[in-house]
């Protein structure tokens, strides 16, 4: 169980799991690609974004002991940033008038118009985080809370550049299933390096004990702007990544439930294990879409959101740090 | 000998309670200085406002020559300033080894660029990190120890991690806020042993809060004595064990395992002791 015991043989080694998660994400890529339906290869796409957004989050707050549920903001801001490059530049004029002139007559790929939304939310997480980082834990939550309902308010009444509440619609079906595998791949593995260097120490330290990390030299503000940075930025990706998938994107898309979703995620895996949030975040999505029909044929709409609540409620009375802990189960970690 | 740490005139209160008042205190290079005084003297307040912990109200602080008195305690830490904790503040969910590592990201960790994308200067922090600690764990007895987790160790390893922890950054100064308390005999013994190495062989200047008077008594050539926020006596450690008003607040405050440990320990009889 403990991070760098010794008594870890039956173990994968990181290069193994390495290998494993690339040959996993590679082979079910390739199979959905040639066998899977249309509605197959969206839920392996939404649920590889859910990976991701509950991996960034519990680096931001499992690793540095932070409460942000802000999330949700940064995936809007990085969706609209993202879409004034992606959209079909012939309908631009017409769906977002108040786009500056420059944008008209750009139409770039994903992956571009995806980063400088990423970069985007990052720079607005680096911005507020300099004010809202020094709020204690539960004002940190709230605070958080806050920032969903700007962004969302903001969009619903920027409707020249987001059509208000009708949502943008027509958005290009860009976001390849290998793509969004091959992001996953890279914030999992990006996380885990960062988790098992220094500076991931020193975030764990943080959280563990921020006066004494202070004590021995450690930042312990620059560590919490960083990882609220560097989580914002993911999530801002992901929030570019989503419309890109559904086609669809509205002021509430990404909203206070989705918060509270992924929390759950994060809690349940295991406040800052990395492994423990990919396994919610599976169990989430597949869990949901599963409970879909039996939601339907019962009429009880909103079962699934019960569920998740129930179980995360379960998990803080018997688990309270969640099913692994900090720990990382089935790879050694030295 | 140059003065390492100077502090002048330091006060704090909390609500009403003025818990240090017109503090002063001159630490030389290579000194081990005993700081005493009956429970609520403010010796934790001190070494908190010594610290950057707290701010203090008035005084100021000066550290290898330079002002630190509004300084952040991470600036501290790595102008060569560290401590330990009275109640103990480790980081409980990572492992002994991890607590120390920590202990040396300040002065030697790579940046989060760097641990995300690898790279010789990645590798050549980690190795020296965890050479440091490895070496900082064997000094301090620890090395068996090194993959337990520290919420599972016992009060008085718990109490060598704190230092070892402190050690791994590197400073100049220690701050050791009673490292004893909780441990056994032979452990008490080891840290005696382990003070007087860190200090004569290593150089570093200690500074040392501790309740055991024997202890003190025979660690110590100077001691300040704390009473109720201020500096009651200071000097060599003989001539302020016996000072009447030393004695008089010492022994009638002290807590009662110490006042049977140290009941007439007076410099003489301490010196020798083992603690
Ligand atoms: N954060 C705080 N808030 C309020 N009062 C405090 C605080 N810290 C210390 N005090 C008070 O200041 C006084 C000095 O406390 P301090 O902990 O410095 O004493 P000490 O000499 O370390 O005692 P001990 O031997 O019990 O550790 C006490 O009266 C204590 O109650
Ligand atoms: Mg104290």
């Amino acid at each position: 169980m403990t991070a760098g015991s010794p008594a870890s043989s039956r173990r994968l080694s990181q290069l193994q799991a390495l290998v494993l998660l690339a040959v996993l994400l590679a082979g079910g890529v390739a199979l959905l690609e040639a066998f899977g339906s249309g509605y197959h290869r969206t839920l392996a796409a939404l649920t590889l974004i859910n990976v991701m957004l509950a991996v960034s989050l519990t680096m931001t707050n499992g690793f540095t002991g932070l409460f942000s549920l802000g999330h949700p903001a940064f995936m809007t801001l990085g969706a609209y940033v993202a879409i004034a490059f992606t959209y079909p530049a012939g309908r631009k004029s017409f769906a977002m008038p108040d786009l500056p002139a420059f944008f008209s007559g750009i139409e770039w790929p994903l992956p571009a118009g995806a980063l400088i939304g990423a970069i985007a939310a990052a720079a607005a997480a680096r911005i507020v985080g300099i004010s809202v980082l020094r709020l204690k834990v539960h004002y940190l939550a709230v605070a958080t809370l806050g920032l969903i309902i700007i962004v969302e308010t903001l969009a619903l009444n920027l409707d020249g550049l987001t059509r208000g509440g009708r949502g943008l619609t027509g958005i290009p079906r860009s976001a390849e299933l290998w793509l969004i595998a091959l992001c996953t791949l890279l914030v999992i593995v990006g996380c885990w390096r960062l988790k098992h260097a220094s500076v991931g120490r020193a975030m764990l330290a943080v959280r563990e004990n921020e006066m004494a990390a202070r004590c021995f030299g450690i930042d312990a503000v620059r560590l919490k702007v960083t990882a609220f940075v560097l989580g914002a930025g993911i999530a801002g990706f992901c929030g570019a990544l989503l419309p890109h998938v559904v086609a669809v994107m509205t002021p509430n898309s990404f909203g206070l439930m989705l918060a509270f979703n992924l929390v759950a995620m994060v809690v349940v895996g295991g406040q800052g294990s990395i492994l423990g949030a990919v396994f919610a975040a599976l169990a989430f999505s597949l869990g949901t879409e599963g409970l879909r029909p039996v939601e339907e044929s019962l009429g009880l709409y909103g079962l699934t959101q019960v569920v998740v609540a129930v179980v995360l409620i379960l998990v803080l009375i018997w688990r309270p740090k969640g099913l692994f802990g900090l720990d990382e189960p089935l790879v050694e970690t030295r | 000998m140059t003065e390492l740490l100077v502090a002048r005139g330091l006060g704090i209160a909390f609500g009403g309670v003025v818990a240090l008042k017109d503090f002063d205190l001159a630490v030389a290079e290579g000194d081990l200085l005993g700081l005493i005084g009956p429970n609520g003297a403010g010796k934790t307040t001190a070494f908190n406002l010594l610290t950057g912990v707290l701010r203090p109200d008035r005084g100021t602080i000066h550290f290898a020559g330079r002002e630190i008195t509004r300084a952040r305690p991470e600036r501290r830490a790595l102008a060569g300033m560290t401590r330990t904790f009275q109640n103990i503040r480790l980081f409980d969910e990572l492992t002994v080894l991890q607590n120390v590592m920590a202990g040396a990201h300040g002065r030697h960790g790579a940046s989060t660029l760097a641990a995300v994308f690898g790279g010789p200067v990645l590798r050549r922090s980690e190795a020296l990190i965890r050479e440091k600690a490895e070496a900082v764990l064997a000094r301090t007895g620890l090395a068996e120890l090194a993959g337990q987790r520290a919420d599972a160790l016992s009060y008085g390893d718990r109490r060598r991690v704190e230092i070892a922890r402190a050690l791994a950054a590197e400073p100049r100064l220690l701050l050791l806020d009673e490292p004893a308390a909780g441990m056994n005999d032979r452990e008490k013994a080891a840290l005696s042993e382990l003070v007087t190495r860190l200090n004569a062989d290593d150089g570093l200047t200690i500074v040392l809060v501790e309740h055991n008077v024997r202890m003190v008594a025979s660690l110590c050539r100077r001691l300040v004595v704390l009473h109720e926020g201020s500096v009651l006596a200071e000097g060599a450690t003989e001539r302020v064990l016996r000072q009447p008003e030393v004695v008089g607040v010492y022994l009638g405050r002290r807590r009662d395992h110490e006042t049977r440990q140290g009941a007439g320990a007076d410099a003489s009889e301490g010196a020798g002791g083992g603690c």
